[in-house]
């Protein structure tokens, strides 16, 4: 079963242009079926959060965003993830190409065994050739937006490993940022961290939607409240329920997203 | 035995797992005390005989003919060369094909059957190797050499070195490898910026523990390098080792010979313990 979820009564969603379009999306994790038949507009420079039960498929369709799964024999998808007029899913689709244009944030900080500067130049360095001083520039613009220059200017050269969990997390946003992805997947990305660290993150997101399609996977209903401007509820591999966050939370149209987000389940 | 005021301390089934515990601690402190008791023996009879063959001459003069003065230095150039020689072609080959394993073939046939093959080498008798360099490369060239030497130690260090980069490299956490391929890098750089770059201690550790491992192999030399009674740096000539010398001259009658092959031994001895502690030491530490 899905739906395609119409926004055309509500106000405040005038005219988003759809920076994604997911159309009849299944995947399977070998032959168990990990999403049904998902259909979904992500707008473009919004923050769109995924929300739902745990094991509902909200991980599983963020990291089709990106084809990640590909990166694992036996995980498939089938149907259209439409991304600038091309299909994502498409085996001939440039994968390097993509996730260069689609940038993701772990659940858990992962900075790579190098320093902070070279953890943003790293992916810089793959796409463009800049001279020492615009690579500069450019690291310290991605920390600057990753509220991380003023605690790093001074250590740069220091490993990556050596910054504390929230400081991880940012050099991690400020890495994805720092190769101008037009789209940014974060997977759960406050789970690990302490409740300053976390609101940090969050003021992050609100500021990177100017620039930048977010897509936000959380457990955290408070969180998908604050930050996203579009909620999709998602139960057993189905997408529930897609509306403006403001309406979810005041008045879901659906029983079991009512259920959930007044906390009888899940 | 005390008695305690809390109940459970005289329960009956509490006290018969203390014993079995107490009789199991003994019994693994035992076996461990066994293997213990001989590498101590072979240590202190080796430093015993060997230290008194220990001097300056050892590492200048050449090994001697029978009654004369002499030292190691011939076999111990002989055997840094071909160690040395070795381990710089084993390296690339078993890195390459231990990242093979872990980041490209997987559970592939091809990476499975590289995997069973590597298996079998790594435990495969060395006089073998030997046999085997000695058909393919000394028997076609009618030639022992230095060359040949290097040629069967390699193939005793590949396997070493396959086994332990691919178990390094799947101790990388995967999460690191999909952040690596999220900013839209290709795999070899996903694996030689990041995922090597990660365990790269361990890495070099496996490097240092195969070199250990072929610097006492004699069997492989004695098919292939021969010996060498002179200095001699020509390695597609016959070559000195100390592996070959210590078993020449502790098999020999001669008191003066088998005083320097104690000397030998204790030289390989310390030289791969001391191997063995920088492995465990240095860069081990340089992971974290």
């Amino acid at each position: 079963m899905s739906f395609q979820v119409s926004l055309g009564n509500d106000a405040s969603a005038v005219a988003n242009a759809t920076k994604l379009k997911i159309n009849g999306l299944n995947f399977f994790y070998g032959s168990f079926q990990g999403l049904r038949n998902i259909s979904l507009d992500i707008p473009e420079k919004q923050v769109t959060a995924f929300i739902g039960p745990s094991g509902c498929g909200k991980s599983t369709l963020l990291r089709v965003l990106n084809r990640m799964y590909s990166l694992y024999p036996g995980q498939r998808a089938e149907g259209e993830v439409m991304f600038n007029g091309e299909n994502i899913l498409d085996p001939k689709y440039d994968l390097n190409a993509l996730r260069g244009s689609v940038g993701m944030v772990f659940q858990k900080p992962t900075p790579f065994p190098m320093s902070i500067y070279d953890n943003i130049a790293f992916g810089v360095r793959l796409y463009e050739k800049l001279n020492k001083s615009d690579m500069d520039d450019r690291v310290e613009w991605a920390l600057k937006k990753a509220a991380l220059w003023t605690e790093t200017k001074e250590k740069l050269n220091q490993s990556g490993l050596s910054l504390s969990g929230g400081q991880q997390q940012r050099l991690c946003i400020a890495r994805g940022i720092a190769v101008k992805p037009e789209i940014l997947l974060l997977d759960e990305p406050t789970s690990a961290l302490d409740p300053i660290s976390t609101a940090r993150i969050e003021e992050l997101v609100s500021e990177l939607r100017t620039d930048y399609t977010i897509v936000i996977v959380t457990h955290n209903m408070q969180q998908a409240a604050r930050v996203s401007q579009f909620t999709a509820y998602m139960y057993l591999g189905e997408l529930i329920e897609f509306t403006p966050t403001a309406q979810i939370f005041v008045k879901p149209q659906d029983k079991r997203t009512e259920d959930y987000i007044t906390g009888r389940f899940g | 035995m005390k008695t305690s005021n809390n109940a459970r301390a005289s329960n009956p089934i509490y006290r018969r797992r203390v014993w079995v515990n107490r009789f199991n601690m003994l019994m693994s402190l035992a076996t461990m005390s066994f293997g213990m008791v001989f590498l101590i023996w072979i240590l202190v009879t080796l430093f015993g005989k060997g230290f008194a063959a220990f001097g300056p001459a050892l590492f200048t003069q050449m090994t001697p003919p029978p009654g004369s003065d002499g030292g190691l230095a011939n076999a111990i150039l002989g055997s840094v060369m071909m160690v040395g020689a070795s381990v710089l072609i084993a390296t690339p080959i078993g890195i390459m094909a231990g990242i093979y394993l872990a980041e490209v073939g997987r559970e592939s046939l091809i990476a499975n059957i590289a995997r069973f093959v590597n298996d079998i080498l790594l435990s495969a008798p060395s006089i073998v190797i030997g046999l085997f360099v000695y058909t393919a490369i000394v028997f076609q060239f009618k030639q022992y050499s230095g060359w040949a030497g290097a040629a069967a130690l390699a193939i005793i260090a590949v396997p070493v070195i396959v086994r332990t980069t691919e178990n390094m490299l799947l101790l990388v956490p995967n999460s690191l490898r999909e952040a690596a391929f999220a900013v839209g890098a290709p795999l070899w750089q996903v694996v030689l910026k990041v995922t090597l770059k990660a365990v790269r201690g361990g890495v070099i550790t496996g490097v240092l523990l195969a070199l250990a491992r072929v610097a006492g192999e004699t069997a492989p030399l004695l098919f292939t390098a021969l010996n060498n009674q002179f200095w001699s740096t020509d390695m597609s000539a016959p070559m000195a080792n100390l592996p070959v010398v210590i078993f020449q001259f502790a098999m020999s009658p001669y008191e003066d010979w088998q005083r320097l092959a104690w000397a030998g031994a204790l030289l390989i001895t310390l030289t791969v313990l001391l191997l063995n502690i920088l492995a465990r030491t240095v860069f081990r530490q340089k992971t974290q």
